[in-house]
């Protein structure tokens, strides 16, 4: 095909002027996509539209994870556009994109081999679509029964429904239906105005990632309005990511012990949790870190003595964590229940767009951190530790791997903070103006993966759109598949292991 | 067996002993105070920078209700407003969450108007189902905390169960999504009577930041009679424990 056409961002957050977008027209638009996804590093962030009041702006944004760059660009529609011709059925990691933008407008992916909802917003196009009305895939078979569970489910966590095809105890296939946990996030982010309302929205998106969405919206502010912001506020950002990280890998641990009824594991991993939870509690007065991330400063900054109260704190964890992964890591009934279970292949992970931990524990090297380094990252020496397993003992290993590594880039930071000559600290800016006309983009690995915040601007520097996109919307998918010809009882650790969020999928 | 001796003996004893005076951290944002000299002009500053209109505009009173516990206000008039960390929040009685101007009383439930039957029936043992409409999964990480070994709320035979039919009430997180308006009504169905209703969170109790949200219904809220609201966003795992403890008169 012609020379591909695209514009370039190298760094992260990034933007570009509207105006600055190539449009293609859709045949090319589509044979570009199609060629560029062949590259195993090419992953999409996001793919959305904008209405105007004659024409429709799709805009696709891909992240290069060896080139380091992400690549915009968009085709343009007539505003009564009713159907286009799928690229899914080509790419298959565009599918719920194109699920997204048929759900709420209406506009048909022709030959798309999935063109189902994926979390009924409140703003569909067909208000009469119902969630009880869900077109599941069913095996017609008299053998063959039915499993289904949810939108509640038995333990404390959050709703969505999970419907099994079973031949005796094993499962054929799982379909798994969200939107439960649907507030309208992303309408919230135009709607409610103010940057303190924004930053409280953010950190609700998921409140399990509070850091991670606080900051991708927190940056993606900043770019915005062309502020500027120090480097010690830059550690000080990547040691909450970096804790948060800790906390819930150490407590996924947990989860995973107490599925197989390994309770010695699961308690001294909670008590663990609990250590780094309190400890953030005592930074900041919020044992997941709400109100810490804000907008060009924070209200809780570093001084040497809390400084030296994480490091003291994290040590202790650190030291009973590798004493008690040691002891997890080495059981034979550990093994037994994780090994092979559970298992992924790169093939599937590239196929479905996967991110994050289920990634890079099946041979794929996805990490925003070294991909496109955000914050403090961009001087940290990091490099992710991949595993190709791609089974439950896969996932667990790799978060105490994590934990190791998240440890010493907090060590790291905070000699870097101690050692800063510009030890300024700044207060929260919610007065920022936003440039008009334009599209910025915001990249973070959280723990459970890439997150990305996008906003658009219009004449006056409104956000006239705001799209997020959790690492979970794909991995979803993932978790299908893994627990394909699985006994259903390994569902559970199944599940645990990939640890998805519902409402950073329903938004 | 070696390793797991290690672990045992790093491991410790890890539970608090008394789950009502358990000191936490001087920063954790509980009930807030409010200066009585607070003037007119200030209340209107720290009102209109509030992100959920938890700020009463004429007297300047906070509803712990609405709160999200950024504390913007007090950086803005530290003289005038302070979070203590006071994490004992909870109430039986909405109107209890409006801390006002110069009254600097504890947040207590009304012993009047707990129903009798729930002292009579379930201060041995509570079983609890606990439902998240649209909760963001930071409210049930603190709702499952509390029966971790920390704060081992199961020693007062207080617990969450499966099914509903196993409980004697609900405790629900989230501003109540259109999504979950059906299975949360299916599932308090279920539960005999005389069904204790819990509000966990500032999500559940006023909709919190989602408020407003066309993808919100809140009918369930409004029809139905609430036992116990627990602020926080999230709730602090104690601050749900004493609201419990309070609600079922144990001392
Ligand atoms: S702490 Fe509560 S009352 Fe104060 S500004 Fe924040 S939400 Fe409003």
């Amino acid at each position: 095909m012609a020379e591909m056409k695209y514009y370039e961002l190298i760094k992260n957050p990034g933007m570009v002027a509207l105006t600055d977008i190539p449009i293609l027209d859709y045949h090319d638009f589509r044979e570009q996509t199609i060629a560029i996804m062949k590259k195993e590093s090419c992953h999409c962030v996001n793919y959305f539209i904008r209405q105007n009041t004659d024409h429709v702006d799709f805009y696709i944004i891909i992240a290069n994870d060896s080139s380091h760059k992400v690549f915009v660009y968009s085709h343009r529609q007539k505003a009564e556009i009713k159907s286009l011709e799928s690229i899914t059925q080509e790419c298959f990691q565009l599918h719920v994109f194109e699920r997204e933008i048929y759900e709420n407008t209406g506009i048909v992916f022709e030959n798309h081999p999935w063109l189902k909802p994926v979390r009924y917003p409140f703003d569909r196009y067909d208000k009469a679509f119902k969630l009880s009305d869900y077109p599941f895939y069913r095996i017609d078979s008299e053998e063959i029964h039915e499993v289904g569970v949810g939108p509640i489910h038995a333990g404390i966590i959050e709703p969505g429904h999970f419907r099994f095809q079973c031949y005796g105890e094993k499962v054929l296939h799982l379909e798994i239906q969200l939107g439960y946990q649907h507030r309208g996030i992303e309408n919230l982010f135009i709607k409610k105005n103010s940057l303190l309302q924004r930053c409280v929205i953010s950190e609700s998106v998921a409140g399990d990632t509070t850091i991670g969405h606080g900051l991708a919206f927190a940056q993606l502010a900043e770019t915005l309005a062309e502020s500027e912001w120090n480097e010690k506020l830059e550690c000080e950002r990547i040691i909450a990511l970096e804790m948060e990280r800790m906390a819930v890998h150490i407590g996924d641990i947990a989860a995973l012990c107490g599925d197989v009824a390994y309770q010695i594991g699961q308690v001294s991993c909670e008590a663990l949790r609990t250590i780094v939870i309190n400890t953030m509690q005592d930074w900041c007065g919020n044992r997941f870190g709400k109100g810490l991330i804000r907008p060009g400063g924070t209200n809780y900054t570093l001084g040497n003595k809390i400084l030296s109260f994480i490091a003291e704190r994290l040590e202790e964890v650190h030291r009973r964590f590798l004493e008690v992964a040691d002891m997890i890591f080495d059981d034979s009934g550990i093994l037994a229940r994780f090994e092979n279970t559970g298992t992924i292949s790169a093939k599937q992970v590239y196929l479905s767009g996967g991110v994050g931990m289920v990634a890079r524990t099946s041979g794929t090297c996805r990490d925003i951190r070294e991909s496109h380094p955000f914050q403090a990252y961009k001087e940290v020496k990091y490099k992710p530790v991949i595993l190709d397993q791609g089974d439950v003992y896969a996932r667990a290993l790799l978060r105490k791997i994590e934990f190791e590594l998240s440890f010493s880039v907090i060590n790291e930071l905070i000699t870097r903070i101690e050692h800063l000559s510009d030890n300024l600290s700044f207060k929260p800016d919610y007065e920022m103006n936003f440039k008009p006309d334009m599209l910025c983009i915001s990249l973070v690995e959280g723990w459970r993966g890439e997150i990305c915040h996008v906003a658009v601007t219009d004449h006056e520097g409104k956000i006239e759109i705001y799209k997020i996109k959790d690492p979970s919307l794909h991995n979803w998918h993932v978790l299908a598949l893994a627990v394909r010809e699985q006994e259903i009882s390994d569902f559970p650790v199944c599940n645990k292991s990939f640890n998805l969020s519902y409402c950073g999928n329903d938004l | 067996m070696l390793k797991k001796l290690k672990v045992l003996k790093s491991h410790g004893s890890q539970y608090i002993k008394n789950l009502q005076t358990q000191p936490v951290s001087d920063l954790f944002r509980g009930r807030p105070i409010i200066s009585g000299n607070i003037s007119e002009q200030e209340i209107s500053r720290v009102a209109s920078i509030c992100p959920v209109d938890a700020i009463d505009k004429k007297s300047g009173s906070i509803d712990i209700g609405r709160c999200v516990f950024c504390k913007e206000c007090a950086f803005m008039l530290p003289e005038k407003i302070r979070f203590t960390n006071d994490y004992r929040l909870a109430a039986n009685v909405r109107e209890t969450l409006i801390i006002r101007p110069g009254v600097e009383i504890p947040v207590r439930l009304d012993e009047t108007k707990v129903r009798g039957e729930i002292r009579k029936l379930f201060s041995g043992a509570l079983k609890l189902r606990e439902v998240s409409a649209g909760g963001d999964n930071s409210c049930e990480m603190e709702l499952a905390a509390s029966g971790n070994v920390n704060f081992d709320f199961g020693r007062y035979g207080i617990e969450f169960v499966a099914s509903p039919r196993h409980a004697d009430g609900i405790v629900i997180t989230g501003p109540i999504t259109e999504n979950m308006e059906e299975a949360l009504k299916i599932c308090y169905d279920a539960i005999p009577l005389p069904k204790i209703i819990i509000l966990a969170g500032t999500d559940a109790i006023s909709g919190g930041i989602f408020d407003g949200s066309p993808a919100l219904r809140r009918k369930f809220i409004e029809e139905h009679n609430i036992d116990l609201f627990v602020p926080g966003n999230p709730i602090h795992p104690l601050t749900y424990i004493n609201g419990v403890m309070d609600l079922l008169g144990i001392k």
